[in-house]
């Protein structure tokens, strides 16, 4: 028993060190914070998260993939420690650009919160039994409510908070349930047992149900339409680093999550349309889902004047894109749907990063608020140019090696004639609308004259070092793509 | 030859020194460009002079890139890319020297012109259809912020929708590659493999996908009714990015119709034949009376360049071994002769008295206040209507000779092209250049015009000596393109036509 537990803890160092440092985060700030100014207690906290981020990033690599934990309910394969890293490296880019952000009264407890919500992220990625996958979702989801309600001066921020909280519970309630009954048909909450269960059980109108009701959750978490409607909001009154959290680490540890539950626990009743007569199965909801986003995704975001509704509706497509992805994974393995991922969060972070930096200068949410960034500040303009372009899928940026990579997936997996196919023939013709609405970002902030009034911007170092690295990833993803595909 | 792809690095390092030491100052930033320019032109002409021609591709690097998808950094060239890579060491050289007088953002100017460069010559360098298409897709990319910041008439306009349409076109090749290359069952996108693959699918799908390659490049290479940003684009451009515009970029549509799209599907090819002739004679003879009628000398430019890149079509549409010699050969003197074209209308003129309508043209004694301008023109001018002499005769020639033995209809059609383009060529010559010609003593005193610059000069010198030598010694770059033409992967598509 004793070993049990003793590898138990091995395996969720990173998740220790966090918890360990929020709590440091929070003991420091009382302690110390007491005669300082607002600004210097920010400065601490950020710095204990940082350090507390990068030592877990740091002993999770170190302890590696060791398999199955616990009598299964983790398992840390290579995908597991791919994806546990993604999610570190994307807090770290949220948490640097935090100190650039306008102040919040209780920096400590922001700082905190986000500890928190990244060991629900950590979690989210080695789940194997539904009832440790279900905490870990609530863990991290209750964590960005209150992160999206954060900034108690302006009401669009409490009203991000109520919605994105109204949806998320309705979604958690249904994934609940959906797990109930799945427990109810296999016996089991172990993803592996699920699996065997079900390869020998017909598909029956409660497994259905129990499907539809687990798709439903997640459709609420990637942002898909249709249950995409709190995203817009959200992203748009929350505090732009808590957006940046929520459209980044928190969409790749759902898809590692999501992964791992439609394909190794309910992945006998994926069924198949690939070919004629095709078999009843999540696969197919999965496709409509991805269709829904990127038409919605895409054409919504044209008429967008708002760079953070841009950006959510950017995000709804993208998460069409990643449906996609997840559904060609069974043929292609995860390496695609993960890359995308992962570099979809560093591109979105780096965007929502210049936009938090911008924030304490004036405004920066309408696109007429970035004009003549290029004269503002040559590095935050330089970088929203290459996070908007990857975002866009322009080579040699690493956007666009994750939408070939998926494409190719899905055109593999079935050939053209079938709906992957089709999918990814849309998806392709979509890619050129959404030249249309990123340019017009980048018209803004590279063409436009900047308002009369607009003055400099100075950037701070944390800032500046976090945008930089978040470009100099996006450049080399692009350039060097084995690096990470061959590794997931 | 092996330093052939430097000419791309060196592009890509110049647009970032460029960027740093335009913050500081913009005559570093320009003799920075025009250093990085001339470096890859002496590049593209070293390795001319060391090439040995010979059909196939010459391998210059070839390492593996993305293993698991089994895509390859492959470089190589043969004649038809080394004749591009001249054209486009040429153009940039000459795009800097009419660029020089760039004083807003001069830096981010140079960036974003250097960063096309470099994508340019990875296209004509690109063994790899995957390759191909992120150099391609570099390519396009900074000619919206060249527009949008640099440009003139209604720029933001112009900048969108050529970034759209060609954006739109490389969506089309992209869905076509993926196609072949997951259908086909592709070990990588080599364009061997692809051609391999592209063979064992069905018949309906090698036409359709042949449709979408090649009308995704050619909405790039301005095929008729896929040009209509063409002269939009070219009007709103600053004069150096119309230049490469013309003289480079819409040779990439063209490079990639010939490179990618005929070779890979020659089954489909021979489908969509007889359409592809006809649009191309439609666009000769479309676009050359809409110059006719133009009352903006830019938009007469705009047009021609349309017009004539029609004849480059035609000729890979005849698909022969001459048609496509010639095809190549106008490639390469249009990209001479439009740069020269833009830059005396764009720079020369418009720059000096700032109207480039031909009503208010007409009213300028311009021969005489002009006399550089306007003798660069006649020459240039001659050269685009074909004359003995200088690149285009030979190219234009070539072309229909071939065309001709592939059907006489399309010859006839693009002759009268020929007509009409000597048409609005003589027309604007005599608009804008020659309407006053009462004696000097007696015209009212004219305004004095800014003088002809060095930088100006240079350029249009370096390209003028281009076309007429090429006119002279066509032999020169036909000795590069026709045994290129004798490659499997060409051959799987052309007929033979003598030479």
């Amino acid at each position: 028993m004793n070993a049990l537990y003793a590898e138990l803890f091995r395996a969720i160092v990173p998740e220790t060190v966090l918890v360990l440092s929020a709590l440091l985060v929070l003991t420091f700030d009382l302690v110390l914070g007491r005669r300082r100014t607002l600004a210097e207690r920010l400065n601490l906290a950020v710095l204990l998260g940082v350090a507390g981020v990068l030592s877990a990033l740091a002993l999770g690599l170190r302890v590696g993939p060791v398999g199955t934990v616990f009598g299964g309910s983790f398992l840390l394969d290579p995908l597991a420690v791919a994806v546990r890293a993604g999610v570190l490296v994307l807090v770290l880019l949220t948490l640097g650009v935090v100190t650039a952000a306008p102040q919040t009264r209780q920096p400590a407890e922001y700082v905190a919160l986000i500890l928190l919500a990244t060991v629900g992220f950590l979690q989210m990625a080695a789940a194997q039994q539904l009832l440790l996958a279900f905490l870990s979702v609530e863990l991290a989801s209750l964590a960005l409510y209150v992160l999206a309600g954060y900034d108690k001066t302006r009401p669009e921020s409490a009203e991000a908070a109520l919605k994105y909280f109204l949806v998320g519970a309705v979604s958690a309630a249904f994934l609940l349930f959906g797990f109930s009954l799945i427990y109810g048909l296999t016996g089991s909450i172990q993803f592996g047992k699920i699996a065997h269960t079900l390869g020998y059980q017909a598909m029956s109108p409660l497994l259905a149900v129990a499907l539809v009701m687990v798709l439903v959750a997640f459709g609420f978490k990637a942002a898909a339409a249709p249950f995409h409607l709190w995203a817009p909001d959200a992203y748009q009154g929350a505090p732009t680093p808590s957006a940046a959290l929520i459209a980044s680490a928190s969409k790749l540890a759902g898809f590692a999550l999501f992964w791992r539950l439609l394909w190794s626990g309910l992945g006998p009743v994926a069924g198949q349309f690939t070919t004629q007569p095709g078999t009843p199965g999540w696969l197919a909801i999965v496709a409509l889902l991805s269709a829904a986003s990127m038409l919605l995704g895409n054409f919504a975001a044209l008429a967008q004047s708002n760079v953070r509704r841009l950006l959510a509706y950017s995000a709804i497509a993208h998460a069409g894109a990643l449906l996609l992805g997840l559904l060609s994974a069974g043929h292609s393995g995860p390496g695609p749907l993960f890359y995308y991922a992962a570099t979809y969060g560093v591109a979105t972070a780096g965007a929502f990063g210049v936009l938090a930096v911008m924030e304490r200068h004036g405004r920066s949410q309408e696109l007429s608020d970035l004009a003549g960034l290029y004269r503002r500040s040559p590095l935050l303009a330089g970088s929203l140019l290459i996070f908007v372009l990857s975002l866009a899928g322009i080579p040699p940026l690493a956007g666009f090696f994750g939408k070939f990579a998926v494409f190719a997936a899905a055109l593999q997996m079935g050939g053209v004639a079938s709906p992957a196919g089709w999918l990814a023939l849309l998806a392709i013709a979509l890619s050129a609308v959404a030249l249309y609405y990123y340019l017009l970002i980048l018209k803004q902030a590279l063409v436009a004259a900047p308002a009369a009034d607009a003055a400099p911007i100075v950037v701070p170092r944390l800032a500046a070092l976090t945008l930089f690295v978040a470009a100099a990833l996006i450049i080399l993803l692009g350039l060097f793509p084995s690096a990470l595909l061959d590794r997931l | 030859m092996n330093a052939l792809p430097w000419a791309i690095y060196t592009s890509f390092a110049g647009a970032l020194l460029v960027l740093v030491a335009g913050a500081r100052s913009a005559a570093l930033a320009r003799g920075l460009a025009l250093a990085t320019a001339v470096t890859g032109l002496g590049l593209a002409l070293w390795a001319a002079a060391g090439f040995v021609p010979g059909p196939g591709l010459q391998t210059l690097v070839d390492l593996p890139w993305v293993g698991s998808l089994g895509i390859r950094y492959h470089l190589a060239a043969d004649g038809i890319s080394l004749t591009l890579v001249v054209l486009t060491g040429i153009a940039a050289t000459a795009g800097v020297l009419f660029s020089w007088n760039i004083t807003e953002r001069t830096g981010e100017f140079f960036a974003f012109y250097l960063t096309l460069i470099g994508g340019v010559y990875g296209v004509f360098l690109s063994a790899d259809a995957f390759l191909f298409f992120v150099f391609y897709e570099i390519a396009i990319v900074p000619k919206y912020f060249l527009i949008a910041n640099w440009g003139s008439t209604r720029r933001e306009y112009g900048a969108m929708k050529l970034a759209l349409y060609s954006f739109a076109g490389s969506a089309l090749v992209l869905a076509g590659l993926l196609w072949t290359y997951a259908a086909g069952g592709a070990q990588g996108f080599a364009l061997t493999e692809l051609a391999r693959a592209a063979t064992i699918l069905p018949h309906t799908e090698v036409v359709v996908i042949f449709a979408l390659v090649f009308f995704g490049f050619a909405t790039l290479a301005g095929l008729f009714p896929l040009h209509t940003w063409a002269p939009t684009g070219h009007v709103a451009a600053p004069t150096g990015a119309s230049m490469l515009l013309a003289g480079v970029v819409m040779k990439l549509g063209a490079y990639g119709c010939l490179r990618v799209a005929l070779p890979l599907f020659p089954v489909g090819f021979a489908c969509w034949q007889p359409v592809l002739g006809w649009l191309a004679v439609a666009g000769i003879v479309y676009a050359g009376l809409i110059a006719l009628v133009q009352d903006d000398f830019k938009f007469v430019i705009g047009y021609s360049s349309v017009s004539h890149m029609g004849f480059v079509m035609l000729g890979l549409a005849a698909a022969n071994t001459q048609a496509v010699a010639g095809a190549v050969l106008q490639m390469f003197s249009h990209g001479v002769i439009a740069g020269l074209l833009f830059a005396v209308v764009g720079r020369m003129i418009y720059e000096r008295t700032h109207t480039r309508q031909l009503g208010d043209l007409r009213r300028l004694p311009l021969h005489r206040l002009l006399p550089f301008a306007a003798v660069v023109f006649v020459l240039a001018g001659l050269a685009s209507l074909g004359l003995p002499g200088f690149s285009g005769f030979p190219a234009e020639l070539t072309i229909l000779i071939g065309t001709w033995q592939a059907s006489p209809r399309w010859a006839l059609g693009a002759a009268v092209g020929v007509l009409v383009a000597a048409a609005f060529t003589l027309r604007v010559i005599q608009v804008a250049f020659f309407s006053r010609t009462e004696p000097a003593d007696t015209a009212a005193p004219a305004e004095a015009l800014p003088p002809i610059t060095l930088p100006e000069k240079l350029g249009a010198l370096l390209l003028l000596s281009a076309t007429v030598l090429i006119g002279l010694k066509p032999d020169l770059l036909l000795d590069w393109i026709l045994p290129a033409l004798q490659s499997p992967l060409m051959q799987a598509v052309l007929k033979p036509g003598n030479l």
